[in-house]
């Protein structure tokens, strides 16, 4: 009678976490080679996917066929097949890969390689590289303008934004930023890049048309020492409202105005929060929170943290699979 | 020393930025600072003799701190490269024994810009010479009090941590622990007494009672006879945590698992406070030490670091400033504009009173991390970084401004 029991339930389970109105955020997890894949719709894990050794970026193709890891400590960037789960290639990214961003021809993968202070090219198609361009010393953030003509590089050490012109893949200008950046993202209308500084503990906002800085965004959370408010991964709106900052072991997530920007809200989230990814509608937030182990999900109209959601040790990165092109 | 050159040869090793660096760089343009810049620096060492000690496993790198400073200058080179600034380094090796303060006459003329790893007290002769009045000197090898207080010269910034601030670092953590009572072990040397000097200054500073206090008796082979003789000369009611005081590790490693009560070491063993350690991974810092080791074949250490963190603070005001003034340079680094990014999960500044280089303190074992320091709940009304070390009311500096 028990089992039975406990029969029904799991599948009803199975069936409500598979539902069609869910999208699937995918979780690396760095210190357990996994990704963990969280249905939106309940909020839980469904499934815990092995893949290569320290997984950290994450990054959807833009038909949704396929997921890039880089895995950085086996030196690779795997791409995996979402209907299988299957890791079908193991790209040559160059060393110790951390992020990467991908060009919208949907073929050219820029991927930061943080030993090597180089960021390599490469086709994924033919699987080859294409070009390795020297930056800075510590490779970190990479993004890539939604009209493709630039690719930036942010370098840790040499606290530089690389602007990389995606035609010729050459470095044709630099951009002196606060101390460790780690991150960058350009806005829908690609006019401005916004660039995180861990250590310096800022925002900068950059023109594209000068590749000035044009605002430095700082941040204050009563109660926590400035030297804890260290932003890492940045999440912009494409309706130009918001800015969504991680801001590392603070344990918080910062809202700036876009319109002033200026931090208008700060959500407490888990602990040593890196990263964050908006669901298609821009109507939720998930956070990766590497210490504390677990996800956090933030309603975008009402700004407030709704649930946390435990996935494996250390999660990193996430990228999200919109319902329409789950498989099956 | 494997790389040591004697007086006679005493001369010039440039590091070959380029070299190092993988491939051909085309970059068309850059508007930070337009002006070619060449930043020569100079690092010093006296090579010291090291005590005898009981165990035939304890050694140091004998290129300790040039190592530290080599991959600082390949860090600053390949952030130069996209601002056309050139950094190179001299590297001067005194052998023990002969005369420091002449081989840094002869740096100097070639440098104002010095990264020394040498005894306090020459350190304080290099900072009076009338050739070094306009030089910026990094002190990367002493941990000396005094340096940081009465002793300090306008001319000098500390990068290395000083005993003091190692000393605090641990008792903030006994507190957390609640060890309330130390039983101090000092060994004989000149060093270990100004370590126990400072575990008895942070011991008063943090309210934890030094019970017991033994110095050292050298008269036995502690490899044979550890385990008779430590329990002996350990016996005592109660203590909650033993403070070894033997910074050449000649007895410390053998307190271990031989202690009257079973209670941790810490100190010069066991549980250390250091600048550096190869376990140290957080923060990022696993890739500047796999930089390190790729560069070095061994592990990054405390010295190292200080000079990596030296040359790294000339690297950044230059970046920013544009300049090679060692004055202006000075300036900039003592402003609340300058930070460092130390991989140590905080910004890195200068204390405007003595030139010391704010910084938190790992405590460590052989195989982790146990804490850092300071710990959470010491509170400072400027930044908590200042609870460790001599604050400003607390060193007896003058001049630095």
């Amino acid at each position: 009678m028990k089992s039975w029991f406990t029969l029904a339930v799991s599948s009803t389970l199975l069936l409500t976490s598979q539902s069609v109105f869910a999208h699937w955020v995918y979780i690396s997890n760095e210190r357990d080679d996994t990704i963990s894949v969280i249905d939106t719709e309940t909020n839980e894990v469904i499934k815990t996917i092995d893949v290569g050794e320290r997984p950290r970026g994450v990054t959807l193709s833009h038909d949704f066929k396929y997921l890039f890891i880089c895995a950085s400590d086996s030196d690779t960037v795997q791409m995996m097949d979402i209907a299988t789960d299957k890791i079908i290639h193991n790209l040559p990214s160059g060393e110790d890969p951390e992020q990467f961003a991908l060009h919208p021809d949907n073929k050219h993968l820029y991927i930061a390689n943080e030993d090597d202070a180089v960021a390599t090219v490469v086709d994924i198609e033919t699987r080859t590289v294409v070009a390795q361009v020297d930056v800075g010393v510590e490779p970190e953030g990479m993004a890539v303008s939604h009209d493709g003509k630039w690719a930036i590089v942010t370098s840790e050490t040499t606290n530089m934004a690389h602007w990389i012109d995606t035609a010729t893949n050459q470095i044709i200008d630099n951009t002196l930023v606060d101390q460790r950046p780690r991150d960058a993202e350009f806005t829908r209308d690609n006019k401005e890049l916004w660039v995180s500084s861990e250590i310096g503990g800022t925002v900068s906002v950059i023109s594209t048309d000068t590749r000035q800085i044009k605002k430095v965004i700082n941040f204050e959370i009563k109660g926590i020492t400035a030297g804890r408010i260290q932003p890492v991964g940045i999440e912009l709106t494409s309706d130009g409202k918001y800015a969504f900052i991680a801001l590392g072991p603070s344990n918080h997530v910062a809202v700036v105005d876009r319109a002033t920007y200026e931090p208008i809200k700060y959500i407490l989230v888990g602990r040593r929060v890196w990263h964050t990814a908006l669901t298609p509608e821009e109507d939720k937030l998930y956070t990766t929170n590497g210490v504390s182990g677990d996800v956090t999900v933030l309603d975008v109209k009402t700004l407030k943290a709704e649930k946390s959601v435990k996935v494996g040790r250390f999660p990193w990165g996430a990228a999200i699979l919109p319902k329409d092109n789950i498989p099956g | 020393m494997t790389a040591l050159m004697t007086m006679a040869q005493f001369s010039s090793i440039v590091y070959p930025s380029r070299s190092v660096l993988s491939a051909v760089l085309l970059l068309a343009a850059c508007k930070i600072s337009a002006a070619p810049l060449d930043i020569s620096m100079v690092y010093l060492e006296q090579e010291v003799d090291r005590p005898p000690v009981l165990s035939n496993l304890v050694s140091w790198p004998e290129d300790e701190g040039e190592q530290g400073a080599a991959v600082g200058i390949f860090d600053n080179n390949t952030t130069g490269r996209f601002l056309k600034h050139d950094y190179t380094l001299r590297k001067i090796l005194v052998p023990k024994g002969e005369d420091v303060i002449a081989a840094a006459k002869l740096a100097l003329a070639g440098s104002q810009l010095v990264i020394a790893n040498v005894s306090a007290e020459n350190l304080q002769k290099l900072a009076d010479l009338p050739e070094a009045s306009n030089d910026l000197i990094f002190n990367a090898g002493s941990a000396d009090i005094t340096l940081r207080s009465e002793g300090c010269r306008a001319n000098v910034l500390h990068t290395l941590p000083s005993r003091a601030m190692l000393t605090d670092a641990l008792m903030q953590f006994f507190n957390m622990r609640k060890w309330k009572s130390v039983f101090l072990l000092e060994g004989n040397r000149d060093v270990d007494r100004q370590f126990a000097n400072s575990v008895r200054n942070s011991a008063k500073k943090y309210r934890v009672s030094i019970s017991h206090e033994k110095r050292w008796i050298e008269d036995s082979d502690l490899r044979r006879s550890a385990s008779s003789e430590i329990p002996k000369f350990t016996q005592a009611r109660k203590y909650d945590v033993i403070v070894v005081a033997d910074e050449n590790d000649d007895f410390g490693q053998y307190v271990l698992y031989n202690s009257w009560l079973p209670r941790p070491i810490t100190g010069t063993s066991g549980l250390e406070p250091v600048a550096w350690d190869r376990v140290v991974e957080q923060w990022g810092a696993l890739q500047l030490q796999s930089r390190f080791v790729e560069n070095a074949g061994r592990p990054m250490t405390s010295i190292d670091y200080a000079a990596w963190a030296a040359v790294r603070s000339v690297g950044e005001a230059v970046t920013r400033t544009g300049s090679i003034i060692p004055a202006e340079l000075r300036e900039y680094m003592m402003s609340d504009r300058f930070s460092l990014a130390g991989f140590k999960g905080r910004k890195l500044t200068y204390r405007s009173w003595n030139g010391q280089l704010r910084q938190p303190i790992p405590l460590v074992h052989p195989k982790s991390v146990v804490a850092l320091a300071p710990i959470e709940g010491f509170l400072h009304h400027t930044t908590e970084l200042d609870t460790l070390g001599l604050d400003q009311p607390e060193s007896n500096c003058k001049g630095m401004e």
